[in-house]
């Protein structure tokens, strides 16, 4: 890893359902989970993608600011960006300089001190919090449950506005009872100010084509708006605006 | 001045001269709330609405035109009063004496006239026939000047569209002099500027001059006279809003009863007409729902505007456009925003009417725009795709704070400006004929300097550069002087009388010039400078394909190597143009502007070395080419806003399509993101935008099932349309655009 470059898989210049606003977004390259929902399978290779060095990935934010409004910014998804964390942590001050909104869509599995760097230089992280249930957690991630909770637990320390993010899967943690686990965390956490429920699609089935990888949820129906909808009413109970 | 129809406005320079805009200054309130306080259509629009409704169904029926009236020359005073509903409507008057019934106007020319009405199943009369026998049209005085060379550049599409045949549009004759002053008074200032005119010496252009105003003074008097058949007398000012805007109106069917321009443009009305609207309200003789009912009336008129088309013609500009732009919002120079209520009532037709295409509506955007103002803009783009968006902030420096948008985006101050229109070049077109060295790959037509084909097995930057710049050069004086030829004859043969009447006498002229195929020309030129481009060459010799070998930068991905390219062409352009001297020496301008024409022209040219395939559309005005974008969409305005006003002062057009879920979860974030988004892209310069918040698959569905979406609009050009008016050809183009997705 290295200050002066990361590997990014691409970059999208307009974003809006990734954090608030209007939102430049980089998917970074490389991650250590192999999530049977995931959708961007093409970030997965640590080695994949392509290098950018941190003058031109500065540049092509700031080409954007002007369209951010008083909400947008930046949002570093990926692949899991802390596993890039080092040069992150030498990249934000920039962005910080130049009074850009930054927010880090992380599925928390890293949490060493370069990643807590990261954490205190960003304005806002979207925890992919994926399963509530342990068992699920461990079966469609191969990571526990424990490690999110624990990140969490991390955010909630520092005070670091959070908002929770979790695909819908039909049959996997569509029940009211995942879902109210999900919302009840806010109870417990006060660094969560909004709860996001995603609505698996399978749009990326073409990528895992393209990749020859077995898409594990291929035979799973997409969730509809009509499901998510339903779901958020549960929000209200735990005074979470739907 | 002093008229009792003044009584309660606050006096100013207007009183002394014609001078709308003091009178506007002196006597607008700015609003700055939300639409809270607007009206729903009463029960009375509604009814008037659905008669139109089955008026436009027959219409469609038949075919694209319900009737043709083929014994009638159109002119102000040719046919009885026409309504729709004469009991139940606010505004009235048609062009012809039933409502959606086409006028012939063979002024343009009678070969034009005659294949409209035979395309739909009409012959012409022996009358009309024969009463232009001997009369020679403007287009019979073009075709008898212009060169060998002039026809040829047409023949071969290198010139498309021009406007020698057909009115040349794009005139907006300031109609709310009529309102505020009444004909009399602007027939007394005609007289008097045709006295101080005949001071002077006789030469040809004051001769020509002096002809001209007498013809205005005339046409005003037949303005007065139609307007009395339909029982007003408008030779006096309006004294209230709904006399306002009848008496504007009726300035306005004037205009579209003489002309058959390509486009005919309203102005800038609605802050205008909020003056009188509000006067109305604090003397208590109106209420905000007559208000928005006077608006409705006014637009359901706009809507039922019609002009006689050649299919030729629609198949360049689809859709049977009229172009009724309306300008909307924007700054004073004195920072008051010239937003009001009736800026929001005029919009809000668009909920209470339905979306629609007409009356074009274009807000102009400024960052210093209510807030409130901008986010009612958005929320109707989103639910209605009817909104065009023009930058205040770069016109206003040059046309001052009381111009209007002609057509889809020419700016002109409005009373005092006017255009002579002239329709477009293909740059790619061109930059193959530079690589063919003057032999049209498509027609086989010689025509410029005769270099032959390049020779190279690979293409050169630099010498297809330098090669390109001789073309350009060569063009742009033959552009510039078949323009000439063309607005002598329309002078000569098919001058404006109502439209001109409405402007000041000593009037300031521009001549827009166009270009079509920015984006095909500058991703080649990229091409040949950053991949490896091989010629192909038929047994002529002639280079009629090309193997490109290797990426490289595309315009719309914000990547300055391929940006700049497409600069310097807008700029190179302009710059030769400018060599060339015009017509009544009006001010040279340019736009990069196609509306649906871009299909045509992709039609009439070869393979180019970005790729694009003989016969395949370009994008439309100075869009990128479709799904080149692989950054994202503001990648995609960061590029187009690379490209300098001040080079294309006539415009620079693009289209902006985004599928609703792109652009944020829940309505209130769309609205946000949608400021947002056009707030960063004004903020840099950028010109226009049209913007469609939809899904493709909704046209898709539209495309198999047209009569499930009768009235589902859409902006394309600088003009919105009724997507199933468009050809196949132009549909299936338009649901190839890029849409931007939820990445």
């Amino acid at each position: 890893m290295n200050i002066n470059h990361c590997r990014i898989s691409s970059f999208q210049s307009l974003g809006t359902v990734d954090g608030p606003g209007v939102r430049a977004v980089v998917f970074m390259q490389g991650c250590p989970l192999r999530c049977s929902c995931c959708h961007n399978p093409e970030t997965w290779d640590i080695n994949g993608g392509s290098l950018i060095n941190s003058e031109e990935l500065f540049h092509k934010i700031l080409r954007c600011k002007s369209y951010f409004g008083s909400k947008g910014g930046v949002t570093f998804s990926g692949g899991e960006p802390l596993l890039q964390s080092e040069f992150l942590a030498s990249f934000l001050p920039a962005l910080k300089e130049e009074d850009i909104h930054v927010a880090i869509d992380t599925s928390g599995c890293i949490l060493n001190d370069k990643a807590k760097e990261v954490i205190a230089l960003s304005d806002l992280i979207l925890l992919d919090y994926k399963y509530t249930d342990p068992k699920a957690y461990k079966e469609y991630t191969g990571m526990d449950l424990s490690k999110a909770d624990e990140f969490l637990s991390y955010l909630n320390s520092v005070n670091k506005p959070t908002w929770l993010r979790q695909v819908i899967i039909p049959t996997i943690n569509d029940s009211k009872e995942s879902v109210s686990t999900l919302y009840s965390l806010k109870e417990k956490y006060a660094c969560i100010e909004k709860i996001e429920l995603l609505p698996f699609r399978k749009l990326c089935i073409e990528k895992y084509h393209a990749l020859n990888i077995d898409f594990p949820f291929k035979d799973i129906r997409e969730a509809t708006k009509d499901d998510i909808d339903s779901l958020k009413k549960i929000a209200s109970f735990y005074g979470c605006a739907p | 001045m002093k008229f009792d129809a003044w009584k309660g406005f606050k006096r100013g320079r207007w009183n002394e001269s014609i001078d709308v805009r003091d009178f506007i200054q002196n006597n607008y309130q700015p609003y700055e709330g939300d639409g809270s306080f607007l009206s729903g259509a009463t029960a009375r629009t509604s009814a008037l609405l659905e008669k139109f409704r089955l008026l436009q169904k027959k219409e469609q029926e038949n075919g694209g035109v319900l009737d043709i009236d083929v014994n009638t020359v159109s002119s102000l005073c040719s046919y009885a009063p026409g309504y729709l509903d004469k009991e139940n409507e606010i505004i009235v008057g048609f062009q012809t004496d039933e409502p959606l019934k086409r006028g012939v106007n063979p002024f343009g020319g009678i070969r034009m006239a005659r294949t409209s009405c035979e395309a739909y199943g009409y012959k012409l009369s022996d009358d009309v026939e024969k009463s232009f026998k001997y009369r020679t049209t403007h287009n019979d005085g073009v075709f008898r000047v212009y060169t060998d060379e002039m026809k040829a550049a047409r023949h071969c599409a290198l010139l498309t569209g021009l406007p020698d045949a057909y009115g040349r549009g794009r005139i907006i004759g300031d109609y709310r002099r009529i309102a505020l002053y009444g004909i009399d008074v602007l027939i007394e200032e005609k007289k008097k500027d045709k006295a101080e005119i005949g001071k002077n010496l006789m030469t040809s252009d004051n001769i020509r001059l002096l002809e001209e105003v007498a013809q205005q003074i005339r046409f005003l008097g037949l303005m007065k006279e139609m307007a009395a058949m339909y029982g007003f007398d408008i030779s006096v000012p309006a004294t209230n809003a709904r006399e306002a805007i009848q008496w504007t109106y009726f300035g306005y069917l004037a205009a579209n009863k003489e002309q058959n321009g390509a486009a005919m443009s309203f102005g800038r009305t609605s802050t205008f007409f909020d003056i009188y609207i509000e006067r109305d309200l604090k003397n208590g003789t109106l209420t905000e729902e007559q208000a928005q009912e006077l608006i409705d009336d006014l637009v359901i008129k706009l809507r039922m505007a019609r002009h006689l088309r050649t299919p030729e013609y629609n198949e360049l500009f689809g859709g049977d456009p009229m172009w009724i732009t309306e300008s909307i919002g924007g700054m004073g120079e004195d920072n008051r925003t010239l937003v009001t209520k009736s800026s929001f009532r005029i919009l809000h037709t668009l909920r209470n009417l339905g979306p629609a295409p007409e009356p074009n509506l274009t807000v102009l955007w400024s960052e210093r725009l209510p807030e409130a103002f901008k986010a009612f803009c958005a929320e109707i783009s989103i639910d209605t795709d009817s909104i065009q968006y023009e930058n205040d902030d770069i016109m206003r420096p040059s046309y001052g704070d009381d111009y209007a948008i002609a057509c889809c985006v020419s700016a002109m101050k409005v009373g005092k400006q006017m255009q002579f229109f002239g329709a477009r070049t293909n740059l790619a077109k061109l930059l193959l004929l530079a690589i063919n060295g003057g032999t049209d790959n498509v027609f086989g037509t010689k025509i410029g300097p005769q270099l032959g084909p390049i020779k190279s097995d690979v293409l050169d930057y630099k010498e297809v550069n330098d090669r390109f710049h001789i073309y350009l050069e060569w063009l742009a004086s033959l552009y510039v002087n078949t323009m000439n030829c063309i607005h002598y004859m329309h002078d000569k043969y098919a001058y404006e009388k109502s439209q001109m009447a409405l402007h000041d006498t000593n009037v300031e002229r521009l001549m827009a010039f166009g270009v079509a195929g920015l984006s095909v020309a500058a991703d080649s030129l990229s091409a040949i400078k950053y991949a490896t481009v091989k010629p192909v060459r038929n047994e002529d010799g002639l280079i009629v394909d090309f193997i490109t070998e290797g990426d490289f930068p595309k315009f719309g991905n914000d990547d300055d190597r391929v940006d700049m390219i497409a600069h310097d062409l807008l700029h190179d352009v302009s710059f030769e143009l400018k060599k060339t001297p015009t017509y009544k020496n009006a001010v040279h301008t340019l736009s990069a502007l196609t509306i649906t024409s871009n299909v045509m022209y992709g039609k009439k040219t070869g393979s180019t070395p970005d790729g694009r395939k003989a016969g395949e559309p370009f994008a439309p005005g100075a869009n990128p080419m479709h799904n080149r974008e692989v950054n994202g969409a503001i990648a995609s305005l960061n590029s187009v806003s690379k490209l300098s006003y001040l080079d294309a002062r006539d415009g620079i057009s693009n289209t902006f399509s985004i599928v609703p879920d792109a652009l944020g979860k829940t309505r209130k974030e769309q609205i946000e993101n949608l400021v947002a988004i056009m707030g960063g892209y004004f903020g840099n310069c950028a010109h226009h935008l049209n913007v469609n918040v939809m899904n493709r698959e909704l046209l898709i569905k539209a495309y198999e099932h047209p009569e499930d979406y009768p009235n589902l609009t859409i902006r394309v050009s600088g003009y919105a349309v009724n997507f199933c008016k468009l050809s196949r050809e132009q549909q299936r183009e338009v649901i190839s655009r890029t849409f931007h997705e939820c990445c």
